[in-house]
């Protein structure tokens, strides 16, 4: 099994609108008119990586993760 | 694998009627016994049977991932037939019940699972047949249970039946774990709609061959769809997949008036005026229509395609099970403004608004059910190109009555128990 | 000038600003989950300052206890810095410190593995706050030789103050669950909307905005 670059996703019913994600990661993850985000498909480039993981460990609610399936 | 006398080659399902167990042994046998996960997973690759209950999901590769999974799996046979213009699972059950669990037998066997759980609706005419019928199933070597799930637009899909069975929520669950690995009790669970199984017990007796020798390449066989709306006998019909919708509204009789579209695969469908595009679980057509979970609503030109849309949006909202941001806030606001569009009352932002709402929802649930909403409701656009200018126009909609059907109050569950 | 009288004020000095800090970190835990943010100070710059304050609160009440302990006049054992209730001295006072300690260590290590945790044990085990903070106030009220008077009375008054109206505000708005629905007035021929989320007063539109 290839192991593929991670992407982000987010636990949909988890996810509390606290758009902290939208901070870290400005441009990379917006917020639709109700708060809630939308995530760029395809795996994290490299450069934002590290902004990547800040955004997962920042999410109050753990709704964000790097998935790698 | 041989059949003294061959089905119909449209009429698999609804042919095999049998009044009673024993002439059903009769004409079917028992139900076949394979050899075991391996074998299950070749048969039903090698046939190419998809899911029938809308998403047309290979079946091979669901079964495939429960075989994977370490522990001893449960079967669940979805019976709830959500989609309140469908009938097929419940015309299948009433017809060929026992094909339905001769196919849950025949999965449940080559995986090893213990036990098969039967879902229909709360209250549904069938559940006490069904309870006896399960009664008399004595030596199949699994546990036969029947499970009464609230009558809820979204409770029927799949994680949401595996929670319902497992904590008594039917609400969907976050994935993953989809159910194939996680399921009832934590174990790994092949939920299947009851007309997909059904398939599944004929493919085991008489091969994937005979299965393919209707249908696409891509997609094999016969399906059941329901037939409604302005068509002379409307009903279920079991038809080749592949098969365009305009012959299929034949087959009904055909039109009674002058129609604008047809509504194509549920409420989570697509509004279709081609009547040559085909009825698969692929994408077809301009606006990538599928056959979905098998519903037609053929809709008289005289009634407004956007009224009847927004109607249903404002059904499918109110079905959210307000877990998913985007469900709960997006399919009210796309349901106000297909309303407001309607009412020929627009205002100047409505029409970039709505296409805005549209492409941003899908595919941000849960389950599919914001992905399906919006697919009926970014299809309107195509399907009543001029409606839509005359209503942003200010012209409202003719007067009509509803065409699209609703379940009454008092058949839906405000429950998730 | 003793070292032992230089310790015994550098063990209250540290006490204060742990309970300084202390307070800093509730508020913001309080007023995190309000949603409220402007430009300058974005969500997880909030998130993170309770984050860091959490920890240099660990750091002040280690030297606090240290030197306390080093600290010969009053007798404290290491083991009384976490073992409550056990300490020849004011063993009531000193112990509730001790419990307050426990209960902070606990706080931040869980913290600290909330993704190993998960979300919601997290946020049960985070409740314990509401025991730590008031415990390690009366401590400081028990054991401050000198918060029964002056300037440090004073400023316990401001914190519990503080923290007694930060909890009221959040007691009364309650957590965000959900942004801002923004959403035109609804028209009346769709179906009922779902009443399980209010449209909430604190929405927030963007990072940026």
């Amino acid at each position: 099994m290839a192991v593929t670059a991670p992407h982000l996703a987010v636990d949909p019913i988890a996810c509390q609108a606290h758009g902290l994600c939208a901070e870290l990661l400005p441009g990379v993850v917006t917020l639709d008119e109700w708060g809630y985000p939308i995530l760029p498909a395809g795996p994290v480039p490299p450069a934002l990586r590290a902004a990547a993981r800040r955004a997962v460990n920042a999410c109050p609610v753990l709704a964000l993760r790097l998935a790698t399936d | 694998m041989t059949c003294a006398e061959p089905l119909n080659d449209t009429g698999r399902l609804l042919s095999g009627a049998a009044p009673g167990l024993a002439a059903h042994r009769a004409r079917y046998g028992p139900a076949p016994v394979l050899g075991g996960p391996g074998e299950l997973v070749a048969l039903v690759t090698a046939a190419g049977l998809r899911g029938r209950g809308g998403s047309g999901f290979p079946t091979a590769r669901k079964i495939a991932a429960v075989a994977a999974a370490s522990r001893r799996p449960v079967v669940v046979v979805n019976a709830c037939e959500s989609e309140p213009a469908s009938a097929k699972d419940a015309t299948l059950l009433r017809h060929a019940p026992r094909l339905v669990l001769d196919g849950a037998l025949v999965a449940a066997r080559a995986l090893g699972a213990d036990t098969v759980v039967l879902c229909v609706h709360r209250g549904t005419p069938l559940v006490g047949w069904l309870r006896a019928e399960v009664a008399a199933r004595t030596g199949d070597g699994v546990a036969w249970q029947v499970a009464e799930v609230p009558r809820r637009y979204v409770a029927s899909e799949a994680s949401a039946l595996t929670r319902f069975l497992t904590t008594g929520e039917a609400r969907p669950a976050a994935k993953p774990p989809r159910p194939e690995r996680r399921g009832v009790r934590r174990r790994p669970t092949l939920v299947d709609n009851a007309e997909t199984l059904a398939h599944l017990a004929l493919i085991a007796r008489y091969g994937p061959g005979w299965y393919r020798s209707v249908g696409t390449a891509g997609d094999p066989g016969t399906t059941l769809v329901t037939v409604g709306g302005a068509v002379a006998r409307p009903g279920v019909y079991e038809i080749a997949l592949g098969t365009p919708v305009g012959a299929v509204l034949a087959r009904a009789g055909g039109p009674t008036a002058e129609l604008s579209a047809t509504l194509v695969g549920g409420y989570a469908g697509t509004w279709v005026t081609d009547p040559g595009t085909p009825l698969t679980h692929d994408p077809a057509g301009r606006y990538g229509a599928t056959v979905g979970a098998g519903v037609l609503v053929a809709l008289p030109a005289a009634a407004c395609g956007i009224a009847e849309t927004a109607r249903i949006l404002g059904y499918l909202a109110d079905e959210s099970a307000g877990q998913c941001g985007p469900c709960a806030f997006g399919l009210p606001a796309v349901a106000d403004d297909l309303a407001r569009l309607a009412a020929g009352r627009p205002d100047p932002d409505l029409h970039d608004r709505l296409v805005r709402r549209v492409g941003v929802i899908a595919g941000r649930g849960a389950c599919a059910h914001p992905t399906g909403a919006v697919r009926l409701a970014g299809s309107v656009r195509h399907a009543f190109a001029a409606d839509v200018r005359a209503h942003l126009s200010g012209r409202p909609c003719r007067p009509h009555p509803p065409v699209l059907p609703l379940p009454a109050p008092h058949e839906r569950d405000r429950t998730w128990q | 000038m003793a070292v032992v009288t230089a310790l015994w004020y550098f063990a209250r000095g540290t006490g204060v600003v742990s309970l300084l800090l202390l307070t800093g970190t509730m508020l913001l835990g309080l007023l995190g989950p309000l949603r409220v943010s402007s430009d300058g100070w974005p969500r997880f710059v909030l998130g993170g300052l309770h984050r860091n304050l959490s920890l240099l609160v660990v750091a002040f009440l280690g030297i606090h206890v240290a030197s306390s302990v080093v600290d010969t006049y009053a007798g404290i054992g290491w083991l009384d810095a976490v073992v409550p209730f056990g300490s020849v001295y004011r063993p009531v006072w000193l112990g509730l410190g001790a419990v307050a300690f426990d209960l902070l260590l606990a706080l931040v290590v869980t913290s600290l593995l909330r993704r190993r945790i998960g979300h919601r044990p997290w946020r049960v085990l985070h409740w314990l706050a509401y025991a730590c903070w008031p415990v390690a106030v009366v401590h400081a009220w028990g054991t401050g030789t000198d918060a029964g008077h002056g300037w440090v009375f004073l400023l316990t008054l401001v914190c519990v103050a503080a923290v007694a109206v930060a909890v009221a505000v959040r007691a009364v708005l309650g957590p965000r669950r959900r942004a801002r629905a923004e959403r035109p007035d609804p028209v009346g021929t769709t179906a009922n909307r779902p009443v399980a989320y209010p449209r909430g007063v604190a929405g927030r539109r963007g990072a940026a905005s």
